[in-house]
């Protein structure tokens, strides 16, 4: 399987999703923003970070940079793309997501474990995937998810939630939603299921001596769904 | 502009530092002369007052790579590895803007460890402010820990340790320490000192801009009412712009085109260029029309002092430029010839077509003063005496309580969740430890650091609080399982002009260097920071131990969290029940005087060494050393990570029960072990002449001190968890 990581100026988490994919099979590549071609890749990851600084708006002008426009005729024929944290702020900037990252809840930068529960298994992201609720790891101060009333409304009726935050048993409940996201949305998806965005991050999660290996159960899913 | 004695006052220096100007240029110095003296000259830059002391200072040792004199201390961690570390103050600039002041200590810190080719692993920050009752108090917290977080974070580089105090000496100076470690290949460290004639001098990273003149100058001088005034000399961060610069610097630096490299830190371009010159023996002449400018009209003295953040000064092998400028436009960052080196043994700045600036680099380097300034010694302060009836009303379930939301022992969860820690993939201890732990990336080693002070024992007594700080640090990194190897140091005082702040600065340091040496945990790199004063008053002396240590292999790694019920836990090291100068002599008892808790080298030595004999042998669970609060007040944090109660044994007390509990007494840790490998435990400890005490046995559910005292471990983690949380939410 091939992977490509995509490294904007500003992205910091560029190198541990190399590590993390690599880890679980991937070959993969990193690329450069200013590229105008993606190598042959069966995955496509915008990793997080504060790409440009986070200035204008959080991922606002990364998805102008010129590697953008193959990713998003990537994604458009329907190619995987997974943006997680500043790659999910890039990826509803562009449009490949619906709705907006709002500053967090409580206006602080937020880095902890929480829990998340997968909403839809039926995509290459979460099929056949051993648990339904993870221990993920986040760390943003833009996570705060939020969108119209119409979208929201075409969200649910193509099942497009892909994870929600909750407890530890699964319950989604206003008082483990860490940043104010509109119904505990932690990420969503495309109308195809194809392309994901998600705040927490997977990568940070696989290894025993870390906080927990919940990432390596995802990855580990993830490529067995690609191949 | 006229230049004379009164403005030479007003550039903070003296009149005899002015007449020595003089005297050694053998003539009046121009306007741009007379700032690039009074930035060089400055305490902050100069060591003035500090410089005399400091070398008594243990800098050597058999893991030592390079000590203090560059822009970071390296230690050697085996293989081919090397960790680059410093600490750094910005008391200054955060007291008068929170925010860009603590960001741009973080940056600035950052800046000192990639400027020797080493990437950034891990932060961590000592942070001190007044009385939670002081009006200023919540926003300069709130202000700093954004300033911390919006840094670090967009680097990417973790926050992985630190330490939050409150005492109201800080009401008017707060401090912010910042500390960065970062790893590098041992061929590959890069170091400041020019060489060459002829050669290249190039700026690269921001335009230069009007902020942070005198920076440096106002670092140097006390606090008055008209602070507020002084807000244009703090400087402005972009760490965005700094995480483009150190990857376009670590680019340019896996080739061996530069020759040497210093970042423009306090005083900017004029320290920056003159100490490569001072250490290369050579001369630097400059074009200051080619430096890149934010603002128009930019004269030659503000260029010079300027303290714009994210620029380096790079003296590079001649024919390597077009290569090197590559990498920078790549990165979007300016790049610019702006000078050569020259055998003048000369700073020659030029400007318009017209020589602006010509000083011998010695006048400004060698010839600088030093003082050897007057101090008193401290007394040892008397034992205070307790009416043992005083103990008879107090119920030790109300103190601990007391003690554990108490604002310097509470979790700090509120700020450290703030910063990034997990960032890099790494981070196997995460803040709320007794040190933070980063795996070297992609081996089995791990690097320990952790930053402590004691600015009360420091008070009561200078010398045991200089010795109780390096002390304490060996006993943090030793708790999880590290080999200390080196420290660095953040020297906060009051004005060395005061024989009484003086005083507690040169005595603090003998305190520090005395046992840095017994305990052969060499000083590698350290700031002072003076003036740490508003008016007449000094803050109390607060000298800042960040410490590093190595962990070979890092599954062997050891945490404070209680495991497994059933097992049993040791207090390893005497108590003999000191409370002078104790959380609870100070907070409960409201008893101010006294002398600190006593520092026995030798015990702390092998009580230290004998508790890692143990851990390489597996026999420990868990440990925490025992400090602030005393056993019981550690035994808790023990019990809130692990989720877990203990059962204290019943002991016949020599000594009173409070005092015991509660006791101060040095060089002690508390350690978990399996009830099967008491014997074998106990014969070690004995063998090297350690004393231990059985302390109780792990449970499920509560605290139970005795008969009639039992804490829920819901109770307790009420009370060191709601403090900080409910004060930041008024």
């Amino acid at each position: 399987m091939h992977s490509s990581v995509i490294t904007f100026p500003g992205s910091n988490c560029d190198r541990d999703m190399h590590v993390a994919l690599k880890k679980f099979g991937f070959k993969n590549k990193m690329v450069w923003h200013d590229d105008a071609e993606l190598p042959k890749s069966d995955l496509v990851v915008l990793p997080g970070g504060f790409s440009y600084g986070d200035y204008l708006r959080c991922g606002s002008m990364a998805s102008k940079s010129k590697i953008m426009k193959s990713v998003i005729n990537f994604a458009q024929g329907g190619g995987k793309v997974m943006g997680i944290c500043n790659g999910f702020q890039i990826l509803v900037e562009s449009g490949l997501l619906p709705g907006v990252l709002l500053r967090n809840k409580y206006l602080e930068f937020i880095c902890k474990n929480i829990f998340v529960k997968v909403n839809n298994r039926d995509n290459s992201y979460f099929k056949d995937v051993k648990k339904e609720i993870f221990k993920f790891h986040i760390a943003h101060n833009e996570g705060n998810y939020f969108c119209s009333n119409d979208q929201i409304k075409q969200i649910n009726d193509h099942n497009q939630v892909a994870l929600f935050y909750s407890d530890e048993n699964g319950n989604v409940t206003e008082k483990d939603n860490p940043n104010g996201s509109l119904q505990n949305i932690a990420g969503v998806f495309n109308k195809e299921k194809n392309v994901l965005g998600m705040m927490p991050h997977p990568e940070r999660m696989i290894d025993p001596a870390l906080s927990g290996e919940d990432g390596s159960i995802f990855f580990e899913n993830l490529i067995n769904n690609l191949k | 502009m006229i230049v004379n004695e009164q403005l030479a006052i007003d550039h903070g220096l003296k009149k005899d530092e002015y007449k020595k100007i003089c005297d050694l240029l053998k003539r009046v110095p121009n306007i741009t002369e007379l700032g690039i003296f009074s930035a060089m000259w400055n305490e902050h830059c100069s060591y003035k007052s500090s410089r005399f002391h400091l070398k008594n200072l243990p800098t050597k040792g058999e893991n030592v790579i390079q000590g203090p004199g560059e822009n970071a201390g390296v230690i050697d961690i085996g293989d081919d590895d090397a960790i680059v570390f410093k600490i750094e103050s910005h008391n200054h600039p955060s007291f008068i803007e929170p925010y860009q002041g603590a960001a741009t200590g973080v940056g600035g810190i950052m800046r000192d460890v990639f400027t020797m080719g080493a990437r950034p692993i891990a932060n961590l920050n000592s942070i001190h402010f007044g009385s939670p009752q002081h009006k200023k108090t919540k926003n300069l917290l709130r202000g700093v820990v954004h300033g911390i977080g919006g840094y670090s974070n967009c680097m990417g580089v973790p926050t992985i340790a630190g330490q939050t105090s409150f005492d109201e000496s800080y009401n008017g100076n707060i401090l912010v320490n910042a500390m960065t470690l970062g790893l590098v290949k041992k061929n590959k460290i890069f170091y400041s000192k020019a060489a060459g004639l002829g050669k290249p001098v190039i700026y690269v990273g921001s335009k230069t801009g009007r902020d942070g003149i005198h920076g440096a100058s106002m670092a140097s001088a006390s606090f008055d009412d008209k602070i507020e005034e002084k807000k244009p000399t703090v400087q402005v961060g972009d760490p965005f712009t700094e995480k483009l610069l150190l990857e376009a610097c670590l680019e340019l630096m896996a080739g061996d085109s530069i020759i040497a490299i210093q970042d423009m830190g306090a005083a900017g371009l004029t320290s920056s260029s003159i100490e490569m010159a001072s250490k290369g023996n050579l001369g630097i002449e400059i074009n200051l029309n080619k430096v890149p400018c934010r603002e128009a009209n930019m004269t030659p003295y503000e260029i010079m002092l300027s303290e714009s953040q994210e620029r380096m000064l790079i003296v590079l092998e001649k024919g390597k430029e077009d290569m090197a400028q590559k990498i920078f436009i790549k990165w979007n960052l300016d790049f610019a010839v702006i000078g050569k080196t020259t055998k003048s043994k000369k700073i020659e700045l030029y400007f318009d077509k017209q020589k602006v600036a010509d000083i011998p680099v010695d006048t400004l380097v060698e010839n600088s003063p030093m003082y050897d300034r007057k101090w008193k010694k401290a007394k040892l302060p008397k034992k205070i005496k307790i009416e043992k009836e005083i103990f008879k009303t107090l119920k030790i379930k109300n103190i601990l309580n007391k003690i554990l939301s108490n604002p310097n022992v509470c979790s700090k969860e509120w700020i450290w969740e703030q910063y990034d820690h997990t960032v890099m993939g790494d981070t196997i201890q995460k803040p709320g430890g007794d040190a933070g732990v980063v795996r070297v990336h992609g081996t089995n080693k791990a690097v320990a650091a952790s930053v402590d002070s004691s600015a009360v024992y420091c008070w009561a007594h200078p010398l045991n609080g200089g010795k109780q700080i390096v002390c304490e640090s060996w006993r943090n990194l030793i708790s999880v399982g590290a080999k200390p190897i080196a420290i660095t140091n953040c020297l906060n005082f009051g004005s060395p002009e005061n024989e009484e702040n003086m005083g507690e600065f040169v005595e603090c340091v003998q305190g520090l260097g005395e046992a840095s040496a017994y305990l052969d945990y060499p000083v590698v790199s350290g700031n002072v920071s003076f003036y740490n004063q508003t008016k007449d008053i000094g803050i109390k002396p607060t000298p800042v131990i960040g410490g590093v240590g190595l962990i070979k292999d890092y599954k062997n790694m050891v945490t404070m969290d209680l495991k497994e019920a059933d097992n049993l836990l040791l207090v390893v090291g005497k108590t003999e029940g000191h409370l002078d100068q104790s959380l609870f002599a100070r907070d409960i008892l409201n008893e101010k005087n006294g002398p600190p808790p006593e520092i026995n080298l030798f015990n702390e030595k092998n009580n230290g060494e004998t508790i890692l004999k143990l851990i390489d042998k597996k026999l420990i669970k868990a440990a925490h050393d025992v400090s602030l609060g005393g056993i019981i007040t550690a035994l808790s944090k023990m019990c809130i990570k692990g989720k877990k109660g203990v059962t204290i044994k019943k002991r016949n007390y020599l000594i009173n029960k409070f005092e015991y509990l509660f006791g101060e007494d040095q060089g002690r840790y508390i350690i978990e072990i399996s009830k099967n490998d008491l014997e074998n435990v106990t014969n070690i400890l004995q063998e090297n002449s350690v004393h231990f005490d059985e302390l109780g046995i792990i449970n499920e559910n509560d605290l139970i001190i005795d008969d009639k005292t039992k804490v829920s471990i819901d109770d307790l983690i009420k009370s060191h968890t709601t403090w900080l949380t409910n004060y930041m939410s008024k």
